[in-house]
C-alpha cells in the first residue's frame, strides 16, 4: 500500500496545527474524507440535485437512480441478501434509536435486554430508556467486561435466559479496540432464540462485515467513520424482522395511501425512510466504500495493525503507562494513561504539538467506572497514518509527560 | 492593586516566555501548588461539571469583597484557575462583574475558556459572575 499516494487523496492532512505538521490520530471519532468523496458531494449539487422518488422529471429520476444504486452498493458491501434490508439513517446512533423505538412491539413487560459493559452510550441509553418507559418491567442486563477488555462468552450463555428478547453488543469497542467474536456471539444467541444487534460504528471500518456470514439480525453503522460524510448511516435489518416491526417516523416516502381516516405504509426499505432522505450522503457513502474497496480491505487492516502494534510497543516503553484493552484480537485503537496524569492535560499538550487525539470517557462512562478512571487518552489510526507519525506521537507523549511529572 | 493592574502583571510574567513549552510549564507549576480550595468544598455541591476535567469553586463575601477558592483534577486547568483567582479574588462584586478578562486572550490561553473545550473553565467564569451578581443584589437589599 502506497501511503504517500493515499495521503495525497486526503488534502486536509497536509496542514499545520500550532506550528507543527498535523498528526491526526482521532480516527475512531471520525475519519477524514478523500477527494473522491468531496467531489462526489459537490458534483451532486452541481449536476444532479433533485428530490428522489415519484418525480416525473429527468433530474428526479437521475437522483432516484443514484440513491437506489447507493443502497444496492451498500447491500453488496456488507453482503445483505436484499437491498430492501438497507435503511439509510443519520448514523449509528439514529439506527439504534430507530430499532429501540420499533422494538417496543417485540420487547414487552417481563422481557429482558442484554448489553455488555463496553457499549458506547449510543448502544446503552436507547435500551435503558426502553426499559425505563416500561416502568421497570423490562430489565436491562449487562454482561461484564473482563479486565483485559474481552467478553466472557460462558457467562453470556448463562445470561441468555428465555426472557431475553434482544442482545445488543458492539462489534469493536471504541475505547478498548476489542474485536468481539461476533460470529460466535450470534451463534450462541440464536441457539437460545435471541436476535442480535451489532453496533458497527467501529466495525464497519476495521473489520470485514458480511452480515450473512455473521448471521446477525441487525447491524448499525455510520458513514463518517469509514471516510464518508457525516449525517449518513445505515441500519441493516433482516427482511423478516423489518417487515414485522412497525414504522418509526411518519410522512413522506414511507406513506402508501392516505385518507383522513386511515394511512397505509409503503414497503421496505421506504417504510423506514420518512421525509426527504440524505441523498448526497448516500451517494458519497457509496464513493467512500468504493474507495476503501479499491484500496483493499485486507491491506488497510494489515497496515492499521502494524501501526497499532508499533504504537503499543512504543507506549509500553514509557514508564508508568497503563493500556486499557489488551484483547488478543484488537483494532486500530489504543487507550492509555500514564501515572496519574489527567488525560485532559496530556491531550492539551499533545494538541500544542499538532497531535489530535481524543481524551475523556469516549461516551462509555460505565466502562470508565469499571476501570475507576476519569477517562483515557485514545489514539486511533486509519489507512493514511504512518509509522513516522507514531514516532512523532511517542516523542510528543514523552515530552508532555516530562512536563507534567 | 486593581483587577486591570493584576491582569497587566500576569501579562508581563507571560511575556518572558519564549515558546509554548515555557508557558505551559509555568501553568503546570501553578497547577501543582497546594490545593487552592478547602477540602470541605471539594464536594458535588461546589462541582462545576465540565465533562473532561472537573472544577470546584467556592465564593464568599467578606467586608464587601469577594474571595474565591477553586480547584480542578487536571493540572493545566488548575493553573489557569489560579490565574483567574489571583486576578479576581479580593475585589468587590461590581469590580468583578466589570472585568473583561481579556488577558487570557493576550497570553494565548483564550481557547481554554471556550465552552467547547468542556474543561469547566468557561462554566467557572460564568459561575463567578453569577456569584458576584448575587452578592451585589444581597448587599443592596441590606442597604435599603
Amino acid at each position: 500500500m502506497d501511503i504517500e499516494r493515499i495521503r495525497k487523496d486526503f488534502p486536509i492532512l497536509d496542514q499545520q496545527v500550532n506550528g507543527q505538521p498535523l498528526v491526526y490520530f482521532d480516527n475512531a471519532a471520525t475519519t477524514q474524507k478523500p477527494l473522491a468523496v468531496i467531489r462526489r458531494i459537490s458534483d451532486y449539487y452541481l449536476k444532479e440535485n433533485s428530490n428522489v422518488h415519484r418525480g416525473v422529471h429527468h433530474l428526479s429520476q437521475v437522483a432516484t437512480e443514484a440513491y437506489e444504486n447507493a443502497r444496492n452498493f451498500v447491500a453488496n458491501y456488507i453482503n445483505a441478501e436484499d437491498s430492501k434490508e438497507i435503511i439509510f439513517t443519520r448514523g449509528t446512533t439514529e439506527s439504534i434509536n430507530l430499532l429501540a423505538t420499533v422494538m417496543r412491539s417485540w420487547i414487552l413487560p417481563g422481557d429482558e435486554i442484554v448489553i455488555t459493559g463496553m457499549e458506547h452510550h449510543s448502544n446503552l441509553v436507547p435500551w435503558q430508556q426502553l426499559c425505563e418507559s416500561s416502568g421497570g418491567k423490562i430489565k436491562l442486563k449487562v454482561l461484564p467486561v473482563n479486565l483485559d477488555g474481552t467478553l466472557d462468552l460462558g457467562f453470556l450463555e448463562k445470561m441468555l435466559t428465555p426472557q431475553v428478547k434482544l442482545l445488543a453488543v458492539t462489534h469493536i469497542s471504541n475505547v478498548l479496540g476489542t474485536i468481539n467474536p461476533v460470529k460466535e456471539i450470534v451463534e450462541l444467541a440464536h441457539k437460545k432464540g435471541v436476535p442480535v444487534l451489532l453496533d458497527g460504528a467501529q466495525g464497519i471500518a476495521h473489520a470485514k462485515v458480511d452480515v450473512q456470514e455473521l448471521g446477525v439480525d441487525f447491524y448499525a453503522f455510520s458513514g463518517h467513520k469509514i471516510y464518508g460524510p457525516m449525517g449518513i448511516g445505515v441500519l441493516y435489518g433482516r427482511f423478516t424482522w423489518l417487515k414485522r416491526l412497525p414504522p418509526y417516523q411518519f410522512g413522506g416516502e414511507m406513506i402508501d395511501r392516505v385518507t383522513f381516516k386511515k394511512t397505509t405504509f409503503n414497503e421496505l426499505p421506504y417504510k423506514y425512510e420518512a421525509g426527504t432522505p440524505n441523498v448526497v450522503g448516500a451517494l458519497s457513502l457509496e464513493t467512500a466504500l468504493r474507495y476503501v474497496q479499491q484500496t483493499g480491505l485486507e491491506k488497510i487492516f494489515q497496515h492499521e495493525d502494524k501501526l497499532l502494534k508499533y504504537a503499543t510497543e512504543k507506549l509500553k516503553e514509557i514508564e508508568g503507562v497503563r493500556i486499557f484493552g489488551q484483547a488478543p484480537n484488537k483494532a486500530a485503537v489504543v487507550s492509555f494513561l500514564i501515572d496519574d496524569i489527567h488525560p485532559y492535560d496530556l491531550g492539551m499538550l499533545l494538541d500544542q504539538m499538532g497531535i489530535a487525539v481524543r481524551t475523556g470517557h469516549h461516551c462509555a462512562e460505565p466502562l470508565m467506572n469499571f476501570y475507576c478512571i476519569p477517562g483515557t487518552v485514545r489514539a486511533s489510526f486509519a489507512m493514511y497514518n504512518t509509522l513516522k507519525e507514531v514516532d512523532i506521537f511517542i516523542n510528543a507523549v514523552k515530552k508532555a509527560v516530562g512536563m507534567l511529572r | 492593586m486593581t483587577i486591570a493592574e493584576k491582569e497587566q502583571e500576569v501579562l508581563e510574567e507571560f511575556s518572558m516566555f519564549e515558546d509554548w513549552m515555557d508557558k505551559y510549564a509555568y501553568l503546570i507549576e501553578l497547577g501543582k501548588e497546594l490545593p487552592l480550595i478547602d477540602e470541605k468544598y471539594k464536594t458535588n455541591q461546589y462541582l462545576i461539571s465540565g465533562c473532561q476535567s472537573r472544577v470546584w469553586l467556592h465564593a464568599e463575601l467578606k467586608e464587601g469583597k469577594m474571595f474565591l477558592t477553586a480547584d480542578s483534577d487536571a493540572v493545566i486547568t488548575k493553573g489557569i484557575i489560579s490565574l483567574l483567582v489571583r486576578v479576581l479574588s479580593g475585589h468587590t462584586p461590581a469590580e468583578i462583574l466589570a472585568a473583561k478578562l481579556d488577558f487570557l486572550e493576550q497570553i494565548g490561553l483564550k481557547e481554554h475558556l471556550s465552552p467547547t473545550r468542556a474543561n469547566g473553565l468557561s462554566s467557572m467564569v460564568k459561575q463567578i459572575m453569577l456569584y458576584a451578581r448575587a452578592f451585589q443584589i444581597k448587599s443592596k437589599e441590606k442597604k435599603s
